[in-house]
């Protein structure tokens, strides 16, 4: 049985599950295996956006298609959906059914928003000339941002679906471990977006002709 | 944070559980502070890049902001500053992997010789 004292900042979670060899839940170490893994792909995905970047020989170019201020938002969307699942977490710790249910509504909510922001985003693009194989930037560029906008959409399954096992009354406060499984599956998605905000938009890079 | 939680949970269930299975995760107040930190940080990120003055500072700047804001959710978000070690090293363990591999990649085409 999930149960939690409470003081002003810290709360203690209690957890059961079975007795393991490593004394820790498998399926959590599973999710930490996965995202480590995970940190690969991206890793590759990255590096070869980096390793290509003001390489194009034709345009459109980063700088000409980027919309800094509307990239911006997206990040302040999806970071305001890794609180509202933090807070889903800490609902079903103290077995709070009616906040667990809307803080996961609006975590699906808030990423749908962010794929949806992306979806006009590449519409965009598409309609300035730049599709998946326009140039090394595009290829590049849709490949990272896509495999993460399946991420987030994947995510946004695993909440909805955390939701509909809310509503028919299979997750009580025993198995809060099943939303923080997802909840570490979204932050992951976080932190991802953190760093291809940083290198991928904020990097100055693509002016015409290949320079950086 | 201001002080610690004392009470143990009490022991409960006829099936077997570990000491790592209790935890101590942040409270909401404290996630909230967390999350006006980050947006604050993103805030940030966003104005140094319009910021001509500080353009030769630009990347380090940008790559500092950016470990600021992974830390933080790893550590407080996916509370591996309260969780045992164990899933830190795992996620360290391909973390650092990962860092290394493609840093050689990169190193190896010369993507930062310019």
């Amino acid at each position: 049985m999930a149960q939690i004292g409470r003081s002003m900042d810290v709360h203690v979670v209690e957890s059961e599950h079975e007795r393991t060899s490593t004394g820790l839940p498998h399926l959590k170490l599973a999710m930490w295996l996965f995202l480590a893994s995970d940190c690969l792909l991206f890793g590759a995905l990255i590096s070869t956006y980096v390793l290509y970047r003001g390489a194009s020989r034709v345009g459109p170019y980063p700088a000409e298609v980027f919309d800094i201020p509307y990239t911006s938002v997206s990040s302040f969307v999806l970071l305001a959906s890794s609180l509202t699942m933090v807070l889903a977490l800490a609902a079903i710790q103290r077995g709070d059914q009616g906040q667990l249910r809307v803080w996961l509504l609006a975590t699906a909510m808030l990423g749908t928003t962010f794929v949806g922001g992306q979806v006009f985003e590449f519409t965009t693009f598409a309609d300035e000339g730049l599709t998946l194989t326009t140039n090394l930037f595009s290829t590049t560029f849709y490949v990272l941002t896509g495999f993460h906008g399946t991420h987030v959409a994947v995510g946004i399954l695993m909440l909805l679906t955390v939701l509909a096992l809310s509503f028919a009354g299979r997750l009580p406060p025993e198995r809060a471990m099943t939303v923080e499984l997802v909840g570490l599956y979204w932050h992951f998605v976080d932190v991802v977006w953190i760093v291809i905000f940083t290198v991928v938009y904020l990097i100055p890079t693509g002016t015409p002709g290949g320079a950086q | 944070m201001s002080e610690r939680e004392t009470v143990e949970p009490e022991t409960t269930g006829a099936r077997a559980r570990h000491a790592g299975a209790v935890t101590r995760h942040p409270s909401p107040k404290e996630y909230v502070r967390i999350a006006i930190i980050l947006a604050v940080i993103t805030a940030l990120e966003v104005v140094v890049y319009y910021i001509e003055a500080v353009r030769d500072l630009l990347i380090p700047l940008l790559f500092l902001f950016s470990l600021i804001k992974f830390t933080l959710v790893v550590l407080w978000f996916m509370h591996l500053k309260f969780d045992s070690r164990t899933y830190a090293r795992f996620f360290v363990m391909g973390l650092a992997g990962a860092i290394t591999l493609y840093l050689i990649v990169l190193l190896t085409f010369r993507v930062f010789g310019g």
